[in-house]
């Protein structure tokens, strides 16, 4: 899965590090981490932790389509 | 907003239509994914100049440099699929509106019926090519040059006999400043040369900037300040050595990074039609394109680091906004406008936040507009703490020093214009507010009030608090 938290709602109220713990966490008292690519191992924990940020900062990754890096451009 | 509507520009658009966008990180990736929410059913094409597709660039300056993250770990999440075509690893070199075309460095022209403009910023190079391509010497705008920086920060973190590995930050902004923290977080000695009195002083002013730097210096860092590097020299293998210094000293350094500030990416517009330069691309609130003459260029819209225009909420001159945030907002401000009858300004606040040496650092408002500050909250000398920013009386903008979660209620004092200085009351207030020049460092040079009296000491009136 991917993630991302916007760090400008974020309060630190560190919901998600408690659900997450391997992949969210504080460095100092307020500046929150995390893993934009957390493992499939850790998918449960990741959506408990988006369901009990209290100020509903992170967005988890929906898309099912893969980006053609590789693939020749055409018009 | 009557003059806001012009009929071409009010029509929706269609599944007919073609959608370019030029540029595919944090702004151009949002601008796809709300047209697609808004119900564009046409032709979607994401142009961008990296190899990569779109990650998330705040953290490269931190668990990228720490080395808690990989650069692809940093990924950005995709809301739904596009059903888009991507163009990576090639630049756009021109833009013709009257073919309605995007050239692009290949060769290769994309037509269009709208383009987005969202090209982002880079990094200001080092004035003189052969010291800047000096091994070891940086920028830091990409994962790519994150991957290289990280690299040479392991090697030097490596015990060796030449000794002291230090690291030479140039510029105490936001991204020096995060790159300082985290090469201290490595274990590295740090020197952080800032022109100014005060590092984050454009964003933040001098006095707050300066409370910033004295924290920085309690964490180790050698903060060079009214310094500049004059020149950087290598040894015989062109390997980076030292540094020469505006005052006359040499400081041996085997890793410098370049942190002098941002270049927005228009060269590719130059002949365009459109007002675009070193300071980004004209454009009104509604992140439509203005001409020479403030006229909506029909079409063309303009998102994230690259959009030059007048905030809706703040007497100022027209600005770009590199921050996060606003990428976000602008990219659903263009998604809206194009697809409704109906032109939308954006007028969220600006925001922004960075983490460095210990320290959450969050700003609402406009900080770097005000003509007076005033501690809010907390303490400049240790631990946590509020400033709120004044202009002409009325409050502008607040930071808060980790204390992320007070900062809702001055974004609310700000959107109401409250008089400066605001009525605060919290149980860590000072007792009485002291609005002083934001300009003036703290506290070396002693504060003076907003009637041009000396203020002995804010630590006296924290003294007096309940």
């Amino acid at each position: 899965m991917r993630i991302v938290v916007d760090l400008n709602r974020c309060q630190s109220y560190g919901q998600c590090v408690f659900a997450a713990p391997e992949v969210f966490r504080f460095r100092g008292d307020e500046s929150l981490e995390y893993d934009h690519v957390p493992g499939v191992a850790s998918d449960a924990a990741v959506r408990r932790a988006a369901l009990a940020c209290p100020v509903q900062a992170i967005t988890l990754g929906a898309a099912t389509e893969e980006i053609p890096l590789a693939e020749a451009a055409h018009r | 907003m009557s003059e806001l509507a012009s009929e071409s520009m009010t029509r929706r658009a269609s599944a007919a239509d073609r959608v370019v966008i030029v540029g595919a990180s944090l702004a151009g990736l949002r601008t796809a994914e709300a047209l697609r929410q808004a119900g564009f059913g046409g032709r979607l094409t994401l142009i961008g100049d990296e190899p990569h597709e779109p990650y998330d660039r705040p953290p490269l300056s931190k668990t990228v440099l720490s080395g808690w993250l990989g650069t692809d770990q940093v990924l950005l999440p995709r809301i739904r699929d596009l059903h888009a075509e991507w163009l990576l690893g090639v630049p756009a070199t021109g833009l013709d509106l009257a073919a309605r075309e995007v050239r692009l460095a290949d060769g290769r022209a994309v037509g269009f019926d709208r383009v987005v403009i969202a090209t982002g910023a880079g990094a200001r190079p080092w004035s003189d090519p052969a010291e800047a391509a000096l091994r070891g010497v940086h920028l830091l705008r990409g994962r790519d040059d994150a991957d290289l920086l990280r690299a040479d920060l392991t090697e030097l973190a490596e015990p060796t006999e030449s000794g002291d590995g230090r690291v030479l930050v140039i510029g105490g902004g936001f991204t020096g400043s995060e790159v300082a923290s985290s090469c201290r977080n490595l274990g590295l000695s740090v020197t952080v040369t800032q022109r100014g009195t005060a590092p984050l002083a454009s964003a933040l002013g001098g006095l707050v900037g300066s409370v910033i730097g004295m924290r920085q210096r309690a964490r180790g860092i050698d903060l060079r300040l009214r310094t500049t590097v004059r020149r950087l020299e290598g040894d015989a293998s062109g390997r980076l050595r030292r540094a020469w210094l505006s005052d006359g000293t040499a400081l041996d350094a085997r890793v410098a990074v370049v942190a002098a500030g941002s270049v927005r990416n228009t060269g590719w517009l130059r002949g365009s039609g459109l007002v675009a330069g070193e300071q980004g691309v004209s454009c009104d609130a509604a992140c439509r394109a203005l001409d020479a003459r403030d006229t909506v260029v029909d079409g063309v819209y303009v998102a994230g680091d690259v959009a030059r225009w007048r905030h809706p909420r703040f007497d100022t001159g027209p600005v770009s906004f590199e921050h996060w945030g606003n990428a976000i907002e602008q990219a659903q401000t263009v998604a809206h406008n194009m697809m409704s009858e109906e032109i939308r300004e954006n007028d969220a606040l600006p925001a922004f936040w960075s983490d460095q040496f210990g320290l959450n650092i969050k700003s609402v408002g406009m900080p770097a507009i005000a003509d007076q500050v005033v501690l809010t909250q907390g303490s400049f000398e240790h631990g946590p703490f509020v400033a709120a920013y004044g202009l002409a009386g009325v409050t502008v903008g607040a930071v808060a020093v980790n204390s992320p979660r007070v900062l809702d209620g001055y974004a609310a004092l700000i959107t109401e214009r409250a008089p400066f200085p605001p009525a605060v009351n919290a149980t860590d207030s000072p007792a009485s507010l002291v609005p002083v020049d934001p300009r003036t460092p703290y506290p070396a040079t002693g504060l003076v009030n907003s009637t041009g009296a000396p203020v002995a000491a804010l630590a006296s009136v924290q003294e007096g608090k309940s």
